[in-house]
């Protein structure tokens, strides 16, 4: 991390012009990142026994000669291997991924963009949602240490590491649309969507997506309010609260203002390093709800051996992180009054 | 009045912990499963009967039939020696390419370190589903290529605490001793260091244990794991959710058997990690 931690307390966020030297340094220690990335992605491809064209054996007799003549053309496979990967990272920086194998034909990139607004939608409100109920419980949790509250918090937390997400939804697929007939169990909208109002149609996509935004925040709620608790607690011993205390400052006070600020820090970085978890996540409830997002897409190309749609998404999926990492990093260093970030 | 030896420490608060006693019982219980599968299952895996397709569960069928009416009961039994495999074996292939790339890189420091370490870095930035499923994309999804995929893409936090423990260990004494004994570098970090960093790797080993089995429960559950007709926990529950609106037998125990198992290992690891150092607990 380039911000750099002071141990005495600083009374300024960082000012305009330090805040660019600093994004500017933050953006460039992404570029060995990003590279790595791109190689990474690369040599997944490569990875199969002999180069993809061998493909076609005994072992593995779904790729066709059509697709083998495909990969080559496209990875001019004829070429040594650093040559086909700057080639393909050439392409890559023109964002031309190149185009789907599967019976349309598109271009990848297009494919993927028009997927990723629903991805991104779901996660967010699901982050948010994480946010909204875990530290509340982690801090009361913390502050009721041991009280009937925070046993229950803590087996909630247990079998919430423990809950397979693809099952929870399973099952309240089977309480809420089966058995109470309360709520849709697939797709982003009715079959009579077109015809409703337009507060119905509002309401029609909550609808549909209540279970995924559930489902998909329930894994993140167990670790953060987890994560909440022992920080307010370690916060909580330290002197600088027992000092406010002995000053006869009330509790409301030294909770909210003096530790609890404190506490939340480290969180932003926990929900930055969450997010790879949450884009991996999408791929089982998207296709499990049928939603039509990136995860879905990535399915099926797996299923269907779309190596171009694959490449793509990896590499998208892994730049998604390296974003969120950077988001909370600067939002980190924004909120962090002791941080004085030095050029 | 006599030392209590590490070990004994170990066991007197591991011993005290009841959510780790429980734990422990849950882990006992299923190798117990798992070995006794061909003695405890009532009915043969492989039996299928389609008059007997569906049933709920009955006294027959205490977990009720699938699809191919074969008892449910009967395929979880087996479906915990899949679990305990994987598990296991993916598990061992994590904690060995971490455990050697951290030891490398907090050993030798400078340009091994930062290159192994930026390696681990870029690793972090894959959601690691997806890299998992390009992978299978590849090769044939089947339970060897899936213990392995999860082994070499879970090894990451396993290299940040063994480098961890060797930046501190390696300026101890014991160490500066061994090598003035004239000890090679090897010899230093086999068998001088690495058995005092075991302890967080224990911890990590089991809570990983239990990450394992929801992956391959979840790949198995997409249909690119364990393939039928091998009973998983996961591929039971896609036939759980082929027939959601008929059977709700078929979604609820297998699951119910993941989030058991799951939390058992997790309960374990919690333990260890207690017994090993109170001042963690939290």
């Amino acid at each position: 991390m380039s911000a750099q931690y002071k141990g005495r307390t600083h009374r300024f966020a960082p000012t305009g012009g330090l805040l660019f030297y600093y994004l500017i340094k933050r953006f460039a220690s992404m570029i060995p990142l990003l590279l790595g990335i791109t190689v990474i992605s690369f040599l997944v491809i490569h990875l199969a026994p002999g180069a993809p064209t061998g493909l076609q054996t005994d072992l593995n007799p779904k790729i066709t000669a059509e697709a083998r003549v495909r990969l080559e053309k496209i990875y001019a496979l004829d070429k040594p291997l650093h040559t086909q990967y700057l080639l393909w990272l050439k392409r890559l920086i023109v964002l031309d991924l190149g185009n789907s194998f599967s019976m349309d034909g598109r271009p990848v990139t297009d494919k993927i963009i028009e997927r990723i607004p629903i991805t991104i939608l779901i996660n967010a409100l699901s982050m948010f949602l994480i946010i909204l109920i875990a530290i509340p419980i982690g801090v009361i949790s913390a502050c009721y240490q041991d009280s009937f509250f925070d046993k229950f918090t803590t087996v909630f937390v247990f079998i919430g590491f423990a809950v397979p997400t693809f099952w929870l939804a399973l099952l309240l697929m089977i309480l809420f649309g089966v058995n109470l007939g309360w709520l849709p169990i697939s797709g982003l909208k009715s079959l009579n969507y077109e015809y409703l109002p337009a507060f119905g149609m509002l309401m029609d996509r909550a609808k549909h997506l209540i279970l995924p935004i559930f489902v998909s925040a329930f894994g993140g709620l167990a670790g953060l309010s987890r994560y909440t608790r022992s920080n307010m607690l370690e916060v909580i011993r330290q002197d600088y609260i027992i000092t406010a205390r002995s000053k006869g400052l009330a509790e409301r006070v030294v909770i909210f203002k003096h530790a609890l600020r404190n506490a939340l820090l480290p969180v932003i970085t926990i929900l930055g390093l969450s997010v790879p978890g949450l884009i991996g996540g999408s791929v089982i409830f998207e296709t499990i709800f049928a939603i039509p997002g990136m995860g879905q897409l990535f399915y099926m190309s797996v299923m269907a051996r779309d190596y171009p749609v694959i490449m793509g998404i990896l590499v998208i999926g892994a730049v998604l992180t390296l974003m969120g990492n950077l988001i909370a990093d600067i939002s980190y260093a924004l909120a962090d009054p002791r941080i004085k970030i030095v050029k | 009045m006599e030392r209590e030896t590490p070990g004994r420490l170990f066991w007197r608060r591991f011993r005290k912990n009841r959510l780790a006693a429980s734990g422990t019982l849950i882990v006992l219980l299923l190798f117990l499963v798992a070995a006794l599968a061909p003695y405890i299952s009532p009915y043969d895996i492989g039996d299928i009967n389609t008059k007997n397709a569906l049933q709920p569960p009955s006294r027959d069928h205490l977990l009720g039939t699938d699809q191919l009416g074969r008892d449910v009961l009967s395929r979880m039994i087996w479906g915990s020696r899949i679990s305990l495999l994987v598990g296991f074996v993916a598990v061992g292939i994590a904690i060995v390419i971490g455990t050697f790339l951290g030891a490398l890189a907090g050993f030798y420091g400078k340009w091994v370190d930062n290159v192994i370490m930026r390696f681990v870095d870029i690793m972090l930035c894959f959601p690691t589903f997806f890299l998992i499923l390009a992978v299978i994309a590849i090769l044939e999804p089947s339970i060897w290529n899936i213990m392995i995929v999860i082994g070499v893409t879970s090894w990451m936090g396993v290299t940040r605490l063994v480098r961890a423990e060797f930046l501190s260990l390696k300026e101890r004494d014991f160490v500066k001793a061994a090598r003035a004994t004239g000890a090679k570098n090897p010899r230093i970090i086999f068998l001088h260091i690495l058995p005092n960093a075991l302890s967080p790797i224990w911890v990590s080993a089991t809570l990983g244990v239990a990450a394992a089995i929801l992956t391959e429960s979840a790949l198995s559950f997409l249909g690119i794991g364990v393939q039928p007709p091998t009973p998983s926990w996961g591929n039971i529950l896609t036939a759980g959710k082929d027939n959601i609106e008929i059977a709700w037998w078929l979604s609820l125990y297998p699951g119910l058997a993941i989030l058991i198992t799951v939390l058992g290992y997790n309960l374990l690891g919690e333990g260890i990690r207690d017994a090993i150092d109170p001042r963690l607990k939290t």
